[in-house]
Formats: structure tokens, C-alpha cells, sequence
């Protein structure tokens, strides 16, 4: 959602947010969650700048949410680092009253592997948008998640590039009208998640920005995922790209056009819970469960995160609308040891086979001789 | 070992010629092993207490077609019974292990120089590759020279087909320690450290290691016996001053030097870095050090590499990258990061020849410009180099040292001659190693990460764990003090001048550039950087003939010491040599309004002595 670190969009100031407050009741929590150690609020969290989005941007109900889920963790504020790169969407540490480092375009899983691999005591928290992770950071995008680094690592998707006006960015669809493509853009778009699960992630979810109870609970389900924790979110920009998931997203469609994906349930969806998707071979497809078709949720895929073969995890991020519903959820989420764990590991090794290094030892080792 | 060790009864009348030092070329095809030949060589002359210098010349290709012109590869050495600080302007001694070997080197062997050949390899097939039309040993073109014809590969396999179970191919990898044992022989030098070198290199392999020992026996016997040579050389002990002593790269000592400032501050070191020629050598020396609590990083690419240093140096840990030239332009958009949020990133450049791939494993200095001013704004960082192999311990601990105390990064230029060059180094003493103070801020009381030092204007240190502290940072221009984002003219203009301003107070922070020879004279060579040793002894020779010439030499680049410019004001001219078109030189003339002469060499190799005493007598 943003190009090279030129910032040049009029934010307004002091917006109201997204998303309506009362759709922020209801429990949040997801997993086993910690104590709380010093009762911190999501006030704690809050930073003194003004944030500066344009009134009515997804990014507010997402920041929201993180502020929320924060407390949760029972981690000391003192411990946590937000990460970002360049975009609408980066600008979120400066708002986070937690360290933060606000880096350079495309570059924040680097930093981040810096700081978790010479820090492992820290939660890193990595920020990102769709021309930020994908195109231009697209390598390390890839390599920050095969390492498997525990880190947090939130994709806010808008389709668009925000902060330089509004070109057409990696995930935009083929055909998109914008200033640099006024033609309509030519070139396919990458599915986030796909890439992702290909490259060996260890976590994978989906949520959108206006569904805010799930929100919540995905972003505090990676919180808690040891690894790292690869999270998409489908963000309104209400500017460059209004709307452009609300076909799906929309209140009043939302359970005939989204699935929702529960570990170890089979997979229903619509308003009637009379929709499901059934594997037909190696393909998936859409049935409706009734007395006419004879199916029952007996006959559906079960969703599984824990499978350790990515085949399934794949087919599911490759379902979109108009085709299917638009799946949301933790698609892929399995046990594997972590870089830092690994690294540290290493040292502890050498260290016991060869005790600590001592500078003395280090120059004087080789080939050496007396003169005099 | 049997027979091929036997003293023969009666020994010939040999020579024995005392020589005050020798340069020597070994140079064979990329596969014959010439690096650890000649590596060997350096060792053991290094042990009996000669000044040695060396410079490995290797092709770019990993494995060119064997016995082509692009696949030869050359170690040169100079060894010495004084004080030397070059491998050596001209080779007396050539060894060719094959055509393409002799066809490349000869042009620079002395005149009338030793060449010893290994004839077997002299067939039709390479002769052809090398582009000879004749053949080298017959056609009379070798008559100025003083040659012996060795059959090598025959003698060697000789030696071993009765001794060890190995295939000929296996039998064949020896023949290089054949050619060792010769020169050992030929130069007065004892077996014993080669001996212990093998059996600990082939524990694993004890055929391979036996075999290897034979060809070292072997080739020294057949030196002795044979009646090929008849002289035999000595090269005294060189006077070095009293110490402990251990051969070193200018590779080897810069793993070690940050390792030791690691230790020095009680920091971790992180290294992230990307393989590139000459720089790999620091990442595979740092990744064995684990027991140092090293921790390395072999990054996705260069950008990565960086980025991940300046997250480390975030959390207060020494935060390393390393690379060449072409790695740097990939790198700077991120230095430019670490300027503006301030943090004590450290990047080394191991120079080589350039633009773009140019000359990977060829040796140049024609990066200086991009270190001091290659990033886009207005974006200081402190650029300093090490002038020698040994130089560069101490010069890694002083780039730790004012990264840390200015808060601001620091370049680090080394090249690929002092990276693979190799001399004695007189181990420091532990004890007498400059500390490190790193301090971190953890008091919340009227805390501003954007605060300054008065005399240094760092800003303070808080990193992430450190309670109350909380801040953000980051690539947009900071407001002072306060380090909010800030788009105000007037705040800008004085952070680019706060930043500029850091960087310019390192100068009353580091030693004056001394002088070599008089304070005042005619000439003033001055130079940076792997020139060092050339200058110097080009220097030394021109005093030795009552010229009025002295030498200094720059280790800190930006900001220059201090009294640079009254120095430069004692002479009627300053020449600078420099592997580039006159980078330093411009900037002399820039700052000072000196009318420098820039000596302009941009070949991938170094400066020879005689070459600077020729430029500098034009002046005289
Ligand atoms: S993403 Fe769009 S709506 Fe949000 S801040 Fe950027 S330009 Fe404004």
C-alpha cells in the first residue's frame, strides 16, 4: 500500500475510527492467555501522538484491537517492539506506547530478525502492507517466514498503494483502474496467503479489519503462537480503494460469503448453515447440505491446522469469491523449533564443548612464535 | 617412507648463499594448490623469524578449465631477514606448475630471474591452452633466465605409487607438496612445521596425509641429491622487536579485533552479512566462534544483512555487517537509516576492483567517495581504514569504540590485499586493549531519546527491555530532543547540521597523523588505507638517497585528523598514490586547497615500491 518512503498524502487529522465502539464487546480471548502481570489496560498501550489516518481507514479498528489484545499477553510493555517498514499502515508503532521502530520500505522483517536473534527476551511485532511486504520487501517477506523467528507479523491488505496516492500494488486484481495503470493493471496479483504457506510458515491467518471480535481473537492467537505468526488482514482504504472487500465483508452478507475456519470443524458456512465445501477428488467444491443433495456436515472437510502436509492449507487460501466464500481464519498453524531457540542453542553448544571464549586464547591461537 | 627418505652417503659440494630477502611466485592452475603452498611457505619462514608479506592472486572463476590462461592461479611471498612491508615489487623465483602459469607470470618475474618448471605439464595439449606456438623449454624464448627442469608430476608419482594406496588423480593433488619440499630445500627451511600441518589436516585421512609427507620428503631429497641445484640459499632471522608472533590476514584480524571489542564492551556481537569475495572469509571466521557467543547471520541479500545489524545495534548489541563494494550500494539506503535514528552501526567494505562485478578477487581503493558521501541527503558517517593486516585488529576495536560513543555509524574500508595479504603480527597484550564504555540510559526521569552529550552530541542509549523508557524511532526526520516526527525547516536544518556536527567532533577524538621523515621537505606522500607498506618503503628508500620526502598516512578518513592541514602545509607538494582516479586526493584539494598530485593505479593489484619512488623522484 505504499511506494518508496514517499510520504506524501494530507492525513487528516484526529479521526474517528472505523469501526462503531460496541462492536468491540465481547470476549477476546483465544487460546490459553496469560495473566495479566501488572494489570496493564489498553490505555497502557496507547502512545501520546495523534494518529493520523484518514477518518474512516481500517488501519484505526486494527490498531484498536492490537491496543486490546496487548494486556492479554501479560507481557511488560518494555518488552515489546513494533517493527514497520513504509506505508499508511507503518506509520502504526509511532502510535504504540511500546518501543517502536519505523524502518525503511519493504526492510522491517530484516530489522526484525535482528532484533529477535540479538534479543530473543523481546516480543517483535512486525507491521506491514501490501507494496510494503510484497513487492518491494517481497524477498524478505519470504525468508523472515522460513526461518520461523517468533515474531508477530501483520499484513494489512488494502489492494492499493495509500500513501503515495493510489497506484495499483501487488495484490491489486488484474484489470484495476488507478493513476499508474489508467488502463486498467496488466499484471496478476499475488494471494498473500499462498506465499506464505510456500514458504514453509509456521502460523497462517486471515481476518478483515470491520470484523473486529475475530479480528481480535486471530491477532491474539498468533500473540500466542511460538514461531512466526503470519497474519492477513483485509483493511479498507476508504480513500484509493473504497469497498474493495466489501462484496464479502459486508454485515449483511458476510455468512453466505465468507467461511470461517474452526480447527476440527467441518467446513459450514451461510446464514442457514446449509452450505459447505466437500473435496471432489483433489479439488474442493461448493454443496448444499439438505435432504435433496443427501449431504450432511459428515460429508464436509474437516478443517485441520495442525496438519503437518501444507496441500490442504493451500487449497483453502486459494478459495475467493465469486467461486467460493472468501475463507477467514487460522489456516495452518504447526510446531517447529525457532531460528532464535536454534541460534542460542548453537552458542549454548559451543560454549560447553569449548568453554568460553577468551580474547587471550582467540590471538594467540595458530602458529605462533617468540622473537627476542 | 622408506628408501625415498635415505641420506645419500657422499653429499655434493653445494653453495650456500646468504641472501637478505626473497620474493617468490608459486603459480599453477586453480586445482594445484598453489594458495596452500604458498601458504605453507609463508608459515614456516614466518616461524624461523623472517619479516614475511604476501599477495594471493586468485582467478576470478572457482574452477576455470584446467590448465587454461583465466584458471592460473598465484600466491606471491616475500620473506626477509629485515624489516619488509611489501610482498616484494618483482619476483626473483617463479615457480610454474604449467604453461598457462609461466605464460601469465613470466612478464613479471626480475630479470634473469630462477624459474623451476614442472616439465611434465609442458605437453601439446596445454600448450595449446596457455596459446603457446612453441614450446617455452625448447624454443630458446626462456635463454635469459636461469631455469631447472623438474618433472614433477613423474618424480612425485615416483615417490609414491610403492608407498600409499591412492589413485593416480589422489597421487597427483601431492605434487604440489613435491614442488614445496624442492623450495624448502632450495631456501633452507625445516620440514617440520608443513610435517605437523599435514597430520593435522588429514587426521581424518591418514593415506591421504602419509602420501602428502612423502611428496614433502621427497621433493626436499631430490632437491638435495639431484643435481639440479647448486646453490642453496639462507635468509636470516629478521630483527622484529621482542614478542610474541603469529602470522595474520588482514580476514583473519578483522574477525578477530570485533570480537575482541565485543568483549572489550560486554556486548553481543551480531554479524549479518551476504557471501561476496573478499568479505566471506570474515563471515565463515566469525561463524566458528560461537563459544565467543558470537551470533551470525547469513542474511537473504545484502539489504537484509544490514537492516539486521541495525535491529541488533536497536537492542544495544554490536551491531556488524560486512561486505564489498557492490554489496555497499545495496546497503546504503539502510546506513542512511542507522544516521537518522542514530544508532552505532558498524560496515566493513572489503574493497575490490569495480564498477559493478568488475574485479571480485582483484584488490582497489575506489570506494572511499561512496563511504563518505555515497547515500542520498545529507548523511555523515565516521569512515575509517586499516593500513596493514595487523592494523586491522586495532582498527575494528576503534571503529566499536566511536560508534558507540558518537552514536553514528562507521565505515570500515578495508581491501581485498590486506583482506588475503598476509604478515607477522606481534600479539597484543590483553591487558593493554583500550576499554569500551557503552552507556545505556535507564532512568525515565526527564528521559528524550533525542537528548545530546554535550561533548560528543550522542544522544543517549535506551534499548527495548529498559522499563519507562518506551520510544519510537525511525526513518522520518526526527524533532531534537524529543525525536517525534518532525516536518519543521528550521528543525531540519539543524539536525542536518547536528548530524554533521557529530561527526566532525570525532577529529578531537583520535591521534594526530604523524609524519614519517620531517616535519617540513619538498615532497609529502600520503596515502590510505593497503598502501601503507608500499609508501612507506618507497619513502624510506628516497631518505635513504638524502632526498627531502617524508610519508603519512591516513587511518581515519572522515573526519581527517585534525592537524592534517598543517602537516600538508609543510611541503612544497603532496603526491597521493591511490588504487582509484584520485578519490583522496579530491578531497584534499577540496578541504585544503592543496594543489595534491593524485598517483593514480587502478590495475586489481597493489602499488610497487619503485613505482612510487619513480612518481615521487619526477617531483623532485
Ligand atoms: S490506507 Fe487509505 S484510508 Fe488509510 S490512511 Fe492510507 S490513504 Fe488513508
Amino acid at each position: 500500500m505504499n511506494t518508496n518512503g514517499n510520504e506524501t498524502i494530507e492525513h487528516k487529522d484526529n479521526a474517528e475510527a472505523a469501526a462503531s465502539p460496541e462492536a468491540y464487546a465481547g470476549s477476546m480471548a483465544a487460546g490459553e492467555v496469560a495473566p495479566p502481570v501488572a494489570k496493564l489496560t489498553k490505555q497502557d498501550f496507547v502512545s501520546g501522538q495523534e494518529v493520523r489516518w484518514c477518518p474512516g481507514c481500517g488501519d484505526y479498528s486494527i490498531l484498536n484491537n492490537v491496543q486490546k489484545v496487548m494486556p492479554e499477553l501479560g507481557i511488560p510493555r518494555e518488552k515489546i517492539v513494533f517493527v514497520s517498514g513504509i506505508g499508511c499502515s507503518s506509520r502504526f508503532p509511532y502510535y504504540m506506547n511500546t518501543y517502536g521502530f519505523h524502518t525503511i520500505h519493504g526492510r522491517a522483517p530484516a530489522l526484525a530478525t535482528g532484533i529477535k536473534a540479538s534479543n530473543p527476551d523481546l516480543s517483535v511485532w512486525v507491521i506491514t502492507g501490501d507494496g510494503d511486504a510484497l513487492s518491494i520487501g517481497g524477498n524478505h517477506f519470504m525468508h523472515v517466514i522460513r526461518r520461523n523467528l517468533d515474531i508477530n507479523y501483520i499484513l494489512f491488505n488494502n489492494r492499493i498503494y495509500g500513501l503515495t496516492k493510489g497506484q495499483y500494488s501487488p495484490t491489486s486484481e488484474v484489470g484495476k483502474r488507478t493513476k499508474s495503470s489508467p488502463s486498467g493493471a496488466i499484471d496478476y496479483p499475488l494471494n498473500p496467503l499462498s506465499v506464505a504457506i510456500a514458504s514453509e510458515a509456521t502460523f497462517v491467518a486471515r481476518s478483515v479489519d470491520i470484523d473486529v471480535k475475530h479480528l481480535g481473537q486471530t491477532i491474539s492467537a498468533a500473540a500466542h503462537h511460538k514461531g512466526v505468526s503470519f497474519v492477513e488482514v483485509y483493511q479498507n482504504c476508504n480513500i484509493f480503494n473504497d469497498g474493495a472487500f466489501e462484496s464479502f465483508t459486508e454485515r449483511a452478507v458476510r455468512s453466505d460469503k465468507m467461511i470461517y475456519l474452526e480447527h476440527g470443524q467441518p467446513l459450514v458456512f451461510g446464514k442457514e448453515r446449509n452450505k459447505g465445501i466437500k473435496m471432489n477428488g483433489a479439488r474442493p467444491e461448493v454443496v448444499e447440505l439438505n435432504s435433496e443433495t443427501g449431504l450432511t456436515a459428515d460429508d464436509l472437510l474437516v478443517h485441520n491446522i495442525h496438519e503437518p502436509d501444507p496441500s490442504v492449507a493451500f487449497m483453502l487460501a486459494r478459495m475467493q469469491q465469486p467461486d467460493f466464500p472468501q475463507p477467514v481464519g487460522i489456516f495452518r498453524q504447526i510446531a517447529r523449533a525457532t531460528y532464535e531457540d536454534l541460534l542460542v542453542a548453537q552458542i549454548e553448544e559451543a560454549v560447553a564443548k569449548q568453554g568460553h571464549g577468551r580474547i587471550e586464547k582467540l590471538i594467540n591461537s595458530g602458529d605462533v612464535w617468540t622473537v627476542g | 617412507m622408506s628408501t625415498v627418505t635415505e641420506t645419500p652417503e657422499e653429499r655434493r659440494e653445494i653453495i650456500v648463499e646468504e641472501l637478505e630477502a626473497v620474493t617468490i611466485r608459486f603459480a599453477g592452475d586453480s586445482g594445484d594448490g598453489m594458495q596452500l603452498t604458498g601458504s605453507q611457505f609463508t608459515n614456516t619462514s614466518a616461524i624461523i623469524g623472517n619479516d614475511i608479506s604476501t599477495l594471493p592472486d586468485f582467478p576470478a572463476e572457482i574452477r576455470a578449465p584446467a590448465g587454461s590462461l583465466p584458471g592460473v592461479s598465484g600466491f606471491q611471498l616475500n620473506f626477509s631477514s629485515h624489516d619488509i612491508r611489501t610482498p616484494g615489487d618483482v619476483p626473483n623465483v617463479l615457480v610454474a606448475m604449467n604453461p598457462a602459469a609461466l605464460k601469465v607470470n613470466l612478464p613479471d618475474l626480475e630479470e634473469g630471474g630462477t624459474i623451476i618448471i614442472n616439465t611434465d605439464e609442458f605437453n601439446a595439449g596445454n600448450l595449446e591452452k596457455a596459446a603457446y606456438t612453441s614450446n617455452p623449454l625448447e624454443d630458446g624464448s626462456l635463454g635469459a633466465y636461469r631455469v631447472h627442469r623438474l618433472p614433477i608430476t613423474t618424480l612425485n608419482v615416483n615417490a609414491l605409487k610403492q608407498e600409499v594406496k591412492l589413485s593416480r588423480k589422489e597421487m597427483d593433488r601431492c605434487k604440489n607438496f613435491f614442488a614445496l619440499g624442492v623450495l624448502y630445500w632450495l631456501y633452507d627451511r625445516p620440514l617440520a612445521p608443513t610435517r605437523e600441518w599435514i597430520k593435522a589436516k588429514f587426521a581424518k585421512n591418514e593415506e591421504v596425509a602419509r602420501a602428502n609427507e612423502i611428496a614433502l620428503q621427497t621433493g626436499y631429497n631430490f632437491a638435495d641429491t639431484a643435481e639440479v641445484f647448486t646453490t642453496h640459499y639462507t635468509v636470516k632471522k629478521a630483527d622484529l622487536p621482542p614478542g610474541k608472533y603469529r602470522r595474520i590476514t588482514g580476514n583473519e584480524a578483522t574477525a578477530m579485533g570485533f570480537i575482541a571489542a565485543a568483549q572489550l564492551a560486554g556486548r553481543t556481537l551480531f554479524y549479518g552479512s551476504y557471501p561476496i569475495t573478499p568479505a566471506s572469509d570474515i563471515l565463515h571466521e566469525l561463524s566458528r566462534r560461537k563459544n565467543f557467543g558470537v551470533k551470525t547471520f547469513q542474511a537473504e541479500d545484502e539489504i537484509a544483512a544490514v537492516c539486521a545489524a541495525i535491529g541488533a545495534c536497536f537492542t544495544g548489541n554490536i551491531g556488524l555487517t560486512g561486505t564489498s563494494g557492490p554489496g555497499v550500494a545495496l546497503k546504503q539506503e539502510a546506513v542512511g537509516l542507522a544516521v537518522m535514528t542514530e544508532l552505532p552501526l558498524i560496515l566493513i567494505n572489503v574493497q575490490r576492483g569495480g564498477p559493478s562485478t568488475g574485479l571480485p578477487t582483484k584488490t582497489e581503493q575506489a570506494d572511499l567517495f561512496q563511504a563518505v558521501w555515497g547515500r542520498n541527503g545529507e548523511c555523515p558517517v565516521i569512515v575509517i581504514a586499516p593500513s596493514t593486516p595487523s592494523d586491522c585488529f586495532s582498527m575494528a576495536i576503534e571503529a566499536v569504540r566511536l560508534a558507540f560513543k558518537y552514536m553514528t555509524p562507521v565505515f570500515y574500508l578495508s581491501d581485498g590485499y590486506l583482506a588475503n595479504g598476509a604478515e607477522p603480527w606481534r600479539i597484543p597484550d590483553v591487558n593493554a586493549l583500550p576499554e569500551i564504555k557503552i552507556n545505556f540510559v535507564t532512568d525515565p526521569t526527564n528521559f528524550l531519546p533525542y537528548a545530546r552529550d554535550e561533548r560528543t552530541l550522542a544522544r543517549p542509549f535506551a534499548v527495548p527491555g529498559t522499563p519507562g523508557l518506551e520510544h519510537r524511532i525511525g526513518g522520518i526526520e526526527k524533532q531534537n530532543l524529543t525525536g517525534n516526527v518532525s516536518y519543521d525547516p528550521e528543525n531540519h536544518e539543524m539536525m542536518v547540521k547536528l548530524r554533521q556536527e557529530k561527526v566532525d567532533r570525532v577529529a578531537q577524538d583520535i591521534p594526530d597523523i604523524e609524519v614519517y621523515g620531517d616535519e617540513t621537505g619538498k615532497v609529502l606522500v600520503l596515502g590510505w588505507g593497503s598502501t601503507y607498506g608500499a609508501i612507506t618503503s618507497a619513502v624510506e628508500n628516497l631518505r635513504r638517497e638524502g632526498h627531502a620526502v617524508s610519508g603519512a598516512h591516513l587511518r581515519y578518513l572522515n573526519p581527517f585528523p585534525k592537524n592534517l592541514g598543517e602537516v600538508l602545509k609543510g611541503f612544497e607538494r603532496v603526491i597521493v598514490p591511490e588504487m582509484n582516479l584520485g578519490q583522496l586526493s579530491t578531497m584534499i584539494r577540496a578541504k585544503f586547497l592543496v594543489d595534491a598530485v593524485p598517483f593514480s593505479k587502478v590495475k586489481g593489484r597493489p602499488f610497487q615500491i619503485r613505482e612510487i619512488v619513480r612518481k615521487v623522484e619526477e617531483y623532485l
